[in-house]
Order: structure tokens, then sequence, then C-alpha cells
């Protein structure tokens, strides 16, 4: 991105212009269309997605008006949202109120300048890149808060406080996940984790050891609770606190939040592929530059939405914990068990530094019969599904 | 009280906080209010507030005529409207001395086992959306969809029935139909089964469930729980099996009891257990029901102008809430003198105040849904 604007400048496309608004122009457009033509459609598809896979395991339809299938529903649901009221309540907090959306939206949106869609694809690639996303998703939680305390609402601040408890514990168990993976990378830049990855599934760093294996899974469990996504969603749990810190929330402002939600989403299974299942890492089939963008793009694009799916299955499945289990499966299990697999994978590496490559081969079958054993289970299930009845009653 | 102690030795006082939970909060099942009083997260005490959904049905009662009140005890429960119809047109036909008929017992015995298993599929749904499980609640519904066509066959109506009437049943459960009930509790059974694996023995609904809002059995007993809630605690006490009514006392049924399986007896998790295994005996009843139906006439021979003599009964049905009871009096008139309804929720009710101290505010809400409670019932 920047060589691109160096290079224009050099050609001499902007004589006369100081420099540093030629940077902040191009900054601001280049935000702009990752925002409309990338963000905004994949949270929005997102959210259309959920609701018609929710409807397919709930026996429903779903939306499936607007558009082919239903696909342009939300952006009939953004205009709609755009065009209600605005209301903010006499007894809030006026400007926090205001404010508190854009600060859970920036925090999600920031996450998208680092994450690596393909060998080029990538807005900036820091070399704290796993650093900066913990940093700004942090800055969610800001923002819920700022939205609970402002609303006024005793609902709202169950809700806030609630939400705050939960991602400041669950942050923990993220963070040494994380960790773990910057031990065995020796990288912070994303770019770097993925290309110490390789394109077979056995260099991926989920095989690497069974430390990292089972710290897959805290990791996926942890970036749940931190997206307030069922079972952990007791933030916004709708049959308790109304609907926690959003309950005086309308019209766009309401969106933001569930914008953020579901482009969250997407985050979690981008961050997860990127650290766990290496990234866009395609085998040597092609040099054509185009093609390999493409195909490098298609590849983490599945890998990732491969786990949105997964976090809508397990949102479609399972109920909600109580708080306090919440917290006493975070500092309770998940905390111990992350550091436990964070020093195992230090002495893994202190006895075999280049990484034990029959383990990880070993690990890759474990991995295939575990998922083997468990789509027999899902089949099985499918298979032994009941169809509906119905009865065409003769008036 | 809200100063924040900086130095030593003074206290740091907090103050409870006043939630008003209802009466339109998502999970109060219809209009019910409770006022409680938290600690942060921890519920000091929850204190009902019922009387939102009351439609004086029971005043109704004086001003219509014994067979125009029919369709008003539907909408006492909504949910279950063929129990009220039942009991109401049990009390009238013990004060007119009408001998139901006996092939119009066995109908409103199909009809109400049907009620009973739509009634609790609600129940048990709604508990999985309480809990925070929302396909549960959308497979239950799909399934009472099916008893809702079953029952427009039967009856033409998919809510509030109005199918028993004094003297029996207003239309006959044909040959067709009961081949189409054969066929709903082939595919039903397997949907329990179904059902419970995924809900049932879920480890984070066991969980929130197990241990939480215990109801003793002197509790049960001294605040008058009554139906499934009662026989979750581990008490055997089912009106179809005590107090015989109708077909009841020739069939063959177990009477579901709460075992403590996962936490303590008389916890949440009986609660919900109890219900489905209500619906499983409910098959065991409906099969029994469809074999031993005899023919003849559907409804007795009852006047148009119904005067029963001057008398008073207390009819009383097991209803999914709960003993359902019916206290009519007569003065000889074509209208009743007075209709006194006692229903299940309503007592049930009266101990949320006692066991909600101390359990958390997800727990009320599993509490509430636990106890099955239905606001046009609490209130009438």
């Amino acid at each position: 991105m920047q060589s691109f604007v160096d290079q224009l400048i050099r050609d001499g496309y902007f004589q006369g212009t100081p420099k540093e608004l030629v940077y902040a122009v191009a900054m601001l457009l280049a935000a702009f269309a990752v925002l409309s033509f990338f963000v905004a459609p994949l949270a929005g598809i997102t959210s259309w997605l959920e609701r018609r896979v929710w409807a397919r395991m709930q026996s429903r339809v779903g939306p499936n008006r607007v558009g082919p299938q239903g696909i342009l529903q939300w952006l009939a649901d953004g205009i709609k949202n755009l065009l209600k009221e605005d209301l903010i309540p006499a007894a809030a907090d006026r400007h926090l109120f205001a404010f508190a959306p854009y600060v859970v939206f920036v925090g999600f949106l920031a996450t998208f300048v680092v994450i690596p869609f393909g060998s080029q694809l990538v807005v900036a690639d820091l070399n704290i890149g796993i650093l900066y996303i913990l940093a700004v998703t942090s800055l969610v939680v800001v923002g819920i808060l700022m939205a609970g305390w402002s609303s006024n609402n005793k609902w709202s601040l169950l809700g806030g406080m609630r939400s705050a408890a939960q991602i400041v514990s669950y942050e923990i168990p993220a963070g040494l996940a994380v960790l773990t993976i910057i031990f065995v990378s020796g990288t912070m830049s994303l770019q770097g984790i993925i290309q110490a990855q390789g394109w077979a599934p056995w260099d991926w760093y989920l095989f690497y050891n069974p430390f990292t294996f089972a710290v897959f899974f805290l990791y996926f469990t942890a970036a749940l609770a931190e997206g307030n996504r069922t079972p952990f969603d007791i933030p916004e749990a709708e049959s308790e606190l109304v609907a926690g810190y959003v309950t005086e929330y309308s019209g766009m402002r309401f969106l933001f939040f569930f914008f953020a939600e579901w482009g969250n989403l997407y985050v979690i299974g981008a961050v997860a592929t990127t650290l766990f299942l290496g990234g866009w890492q395609i085998p040597p089939i092609t040099d054509q530059p185009v093609l390999k963008g493409i195909l490098q793009f298609t590849v983490f694009f599945v890998k990732s939405y491969l786990w949105v799916f997964v976090a809508m299955w397990v949102r479609a499945t399972l109920p909600r914990v109580r708080v306090d289990q919440l917290m006493s499966l975070c500092w309770k299990y998940m905390v111990p068990l992350s550091f436990i697999c964070l020093l195992g994978t230090a002495v893994w590496m202190v006895i075999w530094p280049q990484g034990n490559r029959p383990v990880s081969m070993a690990m890759f079958v474990v991995g295939l019969v575990i998922l083997a054993l468990f789509l027999k289970r899902v089949g099985y299930q499918i298979r032994y599904a009941r169809p509906t009845l119905y009865f065409k009653p003769h008036i | 009280m809200n100063e924040i102690a900086h130095t030593e030795g003074e206290v740091f006082h907090t103050e409870d906080m006043t939630l008003s939970v209802g009466p339109q909060h998502p999970s109060t099942h219809g209009v019910l209010r409770f006022v409680v009083r938290t600690d942060g997260e921890v519920i000091r005490k929850a204190i009902p507030d019922v009387g939102y959904l009351h439609r004086s049905i029971e005043k109704i009662g004086e001003k219509v005529t014994w067979h125009g009140y029919v369709p008003y005890t539907d909408r006492a429960d909504y949910l279950a409207a063929m129990f009220a119809n039942q009991g109401f047109c049990m009390a009238a036909e013990k004060l007119g001395s009408i001998e139901v008929v006996r092939r119009g017992e066995f109908c409103r015995a199909i009809a109400c086992e049907l009620n009973r298993i739509a009634s609790h599929l609600i129940s048990v749904g709604t508990f999985g959306q309480d809990i925070g499980a929302i396909t549960p609640f959308l497979h239950a519904l799909r399934e009472r969809e099916t008893i809702n066509n079953l029952m427009e066959e039967i009856c033409g109506a998919r809510l509030t029935y109005n199918y028993i009437r004094i003297g029996g049943v207003g239309y006959d459960i044909t040959r067709e139909i009961c081949d189409h009930i054969t066929e709903f509790l082939d595919h039903f059974e397997l949907i329990v089964d179904e059902f419970n694996r995924l809900l049932s023995y879920n480890k984070i609904f066991i969980e929130r469930l197990a241990n939480v809002a215990v109801i003793t059995k002197e509790d049960a007993l001294q605040y008058n729980i009554v139906g499934p809630n009662l026989r979750a605690c581990g008490i055997k006490w089912d009106i179809r099996r005590d107090i015989p009514y109708s077909v009841y006392p020739e069939l063959e049924f177990e009477v579901p009891v709460g075992t403590g399986e996962k936490g303590t007896l008389g916890d949440s998790y009986d609660r919900y257990m109890v219900r489905i295994r209500e619906m499983q005996e409910s098959c065991r009843i409906l099969r029994q029901c469809l074999k031993m139906m005899p023919q003849g006439p559907a409804i007795a021979k009852v006047p148009r102008k119904f005067k029963p003599p001057a008398g008073e009964f207390y009819a009383r049905v097991e209803a999914p809430r709960g003993d359902m009871g019916f206290y009519v009096i007569s003065d000889g008139s074509e209208y009743p003198y007075r209709v006194r309804i006692r229903t299940g929720s309503f007592t049930a009710m009266s101990l949320v105040e006692k066991i909600s101290h101390g359990i958390m505010m997800a727990d009320l809400i599993a509490l509430i849904a636990s106890l099955d409670v239905d606001a046009p019932e609490i209130d009438r």
C-alpha cells in the first residue's frame, strides 16, 4: 500500500501537494475502500449467513426475500436502521452514549489493518501484528462498558459489568494461547507467523505438538467468550437482561454493536487461521501473481469462514452458561491449562528446537481421526433426525 | 448511602438495586412482574406481582349460561385449554346428574393427553430458550404445530378448543384421525429421544439447572405446589391416579417423580425431567385410549336450556400445570351462581419469594421457567 503511494509520488502525480497530505488522503481512501467494499459486506453477509444457518438448524426458512436467497437482507436491515429514529434517553449521559458504538466499532475495524489475506494482500504488516490485534480488540470492552454505564439503565449496567468481567478474564487464556504461537514462530508479525508454517496440514502450528493442538481449542473458546458469543453471551443474554448493554440503543447505533459482533466473528476465524491453520499458504502450483493472490485469498477465506460457521453452529446448539460458571471456567480451567500448554511448548522447543516432524505427522493423523469421529456422530444425528410431520387439517 | 470509604475503619456502604423484571420482560412467560432486590447479580428477594392478565373469567361465569361458559374456560389457561373445559364440564355434569357417554370420555382423554403434550412441549421449549438454547424451542414448537394440526382435525380450533362440552365432546374422533394420532405417536416418541440428546443431557444445561432453586418436600406441601412441580419434589401425587376421574382408572400409566438424578431432589432439573417423562407417559395413555375406544355417540343428550338443581361441586382435573379445580355453585337457574377456578401456577408463584433468596439473576429465570407458570392461568 505504502509502496504504491511512494511510487505515485515518485512518478510526479502529486506535484505541489505536501507529501503528508497525499499520505493522509491515501490512508483515508484506503480505509474507506476497505470499510465499504470489504468489511461492511463481510459483516453483513455473515449476519445473513448466520440467520440462514440458524434457520436451517431450527427447521425454519430464515430471511429469503431480499435478493437471491435473501443475500441482500443485511442491506435492507442497514437501510431500515439508518432511517430509524436515533433515540437517546433523557437520563442518559448523552456524549458517552453517542460515542460508545464508535469505540466498539473502531475496536473491531482496526484489526483488519493487519489481517493477512494473502502474501501481498495486507494493509500493513506490522511487526507487532498479533499484539496489535489483542490491543485493539480490547477497545471493544471499553465501548461496551461505556454503553452500559451511559444508558443509565439497570439492565444495561448489569450487561456492561458482566461484559467487562468476562472480556478482561478471557483475554488471559487468549493471550497465553497467542503467546504459545509467538514462542514457536519467534515473530509477532502475522505474515511472519504464516510464513513460518507450510501449506501442508502437518506443517501447521495446530499440529506442531500436542500442546499447540490443545491451545487451539482454548484459543477458540476464549475468543468466543471475548466476542460475546453463545455459550458465553451473558452480557446481552436476552432472556435475563432484556438486551444487556444495547437495551437503550436504537437505529444505526444499535446496528453498530451488531456490526461489530458479526465482524468480530470473522476476525476470530481469521486470527485462528493465521495462528494455527497456516493462513493463506497454498501448494506451489503457480507463479502467476494474480492467480496466486486469488488462490491465497480463497484458501484464507475458506479456512477462516469455517470457524465462523463453527461459531454459528455452537450458538445454535448450546445453552448459555451462568456468570459464575463462566468465571470459574476461565480461572479454574482455562488459565491453568493455557499455562501448562505454554510451558509444555517451551520445554518442547528446548528438546526439539526445529520441531519434531514425526510427531507433527502423528498429530495430523490424530486430528483426522478426531474429525472423522466427530463427523460420524454428526452424520448419525442427521441421518436419524425425524422430518417434520404434517397433517393437512381438512378445512 | 453511596459513600465510598477512603479512610480506615469506615464501612463501605453499598445499596441493593431494585429491578423491575417485567411485565414486558422477555422471559416472564406472558405478562408477569417481579420486583427484584439484588446485590449485583445475587438476588436478595424477588416478589412476584401478578394481576396483569386478569380477565375476570370467574365473574363472567355468573353472567353466561352453563353451555355458554365453556368457551370462556378455554381462556383460563390457553396453553392447556382442554383441561379447563373438562374441569368445568365435570362440575356441571355432576350438578346436573348427567352421565357422560363412554366414547365421549375416551375422546376427552385423547384430546387432553394431546393437549398435555403440547403444553409440556411449550414448557420444555421455553425452558431451553430461557437458558439460552434457542434451537430446542423451535424444535419443540414444530412438534406442537403437528399437535395443533391434529387438534384442528379433531375440533377445528388450534388453541382455544371449546371441544369438551357438557355431557361429552363436541365432535367425534374419527378413525382417520385415530390413524393420524398413531402416526404422530410413532414419530413423537423418537422426537423425545432426539430432544433429550439435544438439550436434556447437555452438560451446560445440566450445570445450569442441577441444584438450582431447590424446593423441598415440606415447602412444596406447605405452599400447596401441585402438578409436575410437586412430583419433582418426590411426592407421587397425581389427580388422575389418586382421585380418579374420566377413564383414567382403567388405563395403565406411571406417575413420574423427581429423582434428583443430577443434583438435589426437587431442583430445576428434576422439574424439567418430570415434564419430559410425562410426555412419554401421555404417549402411552394415548395408545391405550386409541385401542380401548368403544363405538357409540360422542355426546349425551343434554337439554339446550341446562338448569342443574341447586348445589355445589368441586371438580378437579390434572392439568399440565397441576391440579386445576372448578368450584361451581348452582342456584337452580340457567346461570352458574359462582365459578371459582383454582390453578397450579398461582400457588407456584407464592413460593418464588421464598426460594429466590440468594440465587442469581440467571437462576431466577430458570426458576420461573422450571415452575412453568403461565400468566393467564395465574390471573384468570
